[in-house]
């Protein structure tokens, strides 16, 4: 998959530092305002599609493998297991064992806040992995004619 | 008027179920199941919703014996959200494997597919 | 009465969308006509209070969009029609057909009261429980989250909080989607490496 001129490639490398951003943004602060774990994971998503689409697959296969995102994506959902086995001595599974604090906080919601960050993770790196994947299977598989 | 919404609503969702079912191209088949997802994504959204109604969300204009008084329905948007994010895993799982098809067979249609299995 | 038009025209148009994408024979017309009832979807989800859907529901179209473009390599959609296809398409529009009356009398009702609740009025809105009423859950969520969880954003109270369980469900169910797609893919590449060794 060849990548696009120049001009597109500089404009790229700017703008995903911006969209990783605004992924994470959307996702740490989940429980104030809309979003979540789930749109700030594929925003996140997004990003990495915008970089593999102006440089193409080959030199983004340089950089990273499925295999990190496999290990990511593992990590998220064991942190989220544990959070909610944590609950368990707390009282009940998934109980909210932080306190709540004041609303409208950063720090406000309890583990609320500690599943967004896992969930985010999670999604993020299991779909660019499936992403990735999918690039250089259809590259193989399908050559562009 | 809100009965005219819900019946163009299932009309979207039949026309996802038919693309699915009578089709051949395995490409129109994959529209087909984004279809029905979207369509039932739609119909989960339009049972929740109260007339002049606000978003659920708590702010300085709007504490919460507000929101009861005046906002949507919260759960149908819960479960909605998580759907949508499980559609986009379908439906790379289901370019996957139209891919792998089209590595083996060399094609899309599902008749020749068919005829030179084995 | 102007937003329900609108919902009224958007829906109409996602509805034309979906014929084109069913039936065109330009396949790329078909995968953008999706898109377009994606974007469409997003407009409605602002218009009926749900922000927290439009986010996920713009990028999740775009990247769909993305991936279907790619996978379109044959742009054209050259299948034949046989009788068993014509008697199975009967089939599916009548077993449409009979769907639509039955919703039509669920939501309109032959005698005016209808099963399914009216376009506008939702179940929240039966919050005191009564002999009759079922009592509103999300009434309750409304009321309390804040004060139980600390969340102001009610919708990520209670997917994280008060139904934290289904959001695990749902975290199994796109791992298993994710590892499923791994191993469809797995071994696309490894076939041509065996083909350039032993040659």
């Amino acid at each position: 998959m060849k990548g696009m001129s120049p001009i597109v490639k500089n404009t790229a490398s700017v703008v995903t530092a911006f969209v990783m951003m605004y992924g994470i943004y959307v996702t740490v602060t989940g429980h104030i305002t809309p979003g979540g774990g789930f749109a700030g994971g594929v925003i996140i998503m997004a990003g990495v599609v915008l970089l593999v689409l102006s440089y193409g697959g080959d030199p983004i296969r340089e950089v990273t493998a499925e295999g990190e995102c496999h290990v990511l994506e593992g990590l998220g959902a064991m942190a989220f297991l544990l959070v909610a086995v944590i609950g368990l001595f707390g009282g009940a599974f998934f109980a909210n064992w932080l306190g709540t604090g004041r609303p409208m906080e950063l720090l406000s919601g309890g583990t609320i806040l500690i599943s967004n960050l896992a969930i985010g993770l999670k999604v993020a790196a299991g779909l660019t992995g499936i992403f990735l994947a999918l690039v250089l299977a259809i590259r193989a598989a399908m050559p562009k004619e | 008027m809100g009965v005219a919404i819900y019946v163009l609503a299932f009309a979207f969702l039949l026309l996802g179920i038919y693309a699915l079912v009578a089709k051949k191209n395995v490409v129109r088949i994959i529209l087909g199941i984004a279809i029905v997802e979207y369509a039932v994504n739609l119909l989960l959204v339009l049972v929740g919703y109260r007339q002049g109604g606000i978003a659920p969300i708590v702010t300085r204009e709007h504490p919460p014996a507000d929101l009861v008084a005046r906002a949507v329905d919260p759960l149908p948007q819960a479960m909605v959200l998580t759907s949508i994010v499980i559609g986009l895993g379908v439906t790379a799982l289901a370019v996957a494997m139209a891919t792998r098809l089209y590595e083996k067979y060399g094609t899309f249609d599902m008749n020749d597919i068919r005829d030179l299995r084995g | 009465m102007t937003i329900d038009l609108f919902i009224l025209l958007l829906v109409g148009f996602m509805l034309v969308a979906g014929l084109i994408a069913v039936e065109a024979r330009d396949l790329l017309s078909a995968v953008i006509a999706v898109g377009a009832a994606g974007f469409a979807l997003c407009v409605i989800d602002l218009l009926l209070g749900a922000p927290d859907l439009a986010f996920p529901q713009v990028v999740v179209e775009i990247i769909t969009l993305v991936l279907l473009i790619r996978m379109i390599v044959t742009r054209t959609d050259t299948s034949r029609q046989t009788p068993r296809d014509t008697l199975r398409t009967g089939a599916v529009l009548l077993a449409g057909g009979v769907i639509l009356v039955v919703v039509f009398v669920a939501v309109g009702g032959l005698d005016g009261t209808g099963a399914m609740p009216a376009f506008g009025h939702p179940v929240v809105a039966n919050a005191p429980a009564g002999p009759g009423t079922p009592p509103g859950v999300s009434a309750e969520y409304l009321a309390r989250c804040t004060q139980d969880t600390g969340a102001a954003n009610t919708v990520a109270g209670i997917l994280l909080d008060y139904r934290a369980y289904d959001t695990l469900g749902e975290a199994t169910v796109i791992f298993v989607s994710i590892l499923g797609g791994y191993v469809v893919l797995r071994s696309i590449g490894r076939k041509r490496e065996g083909e350039a060794d032993a040659s």
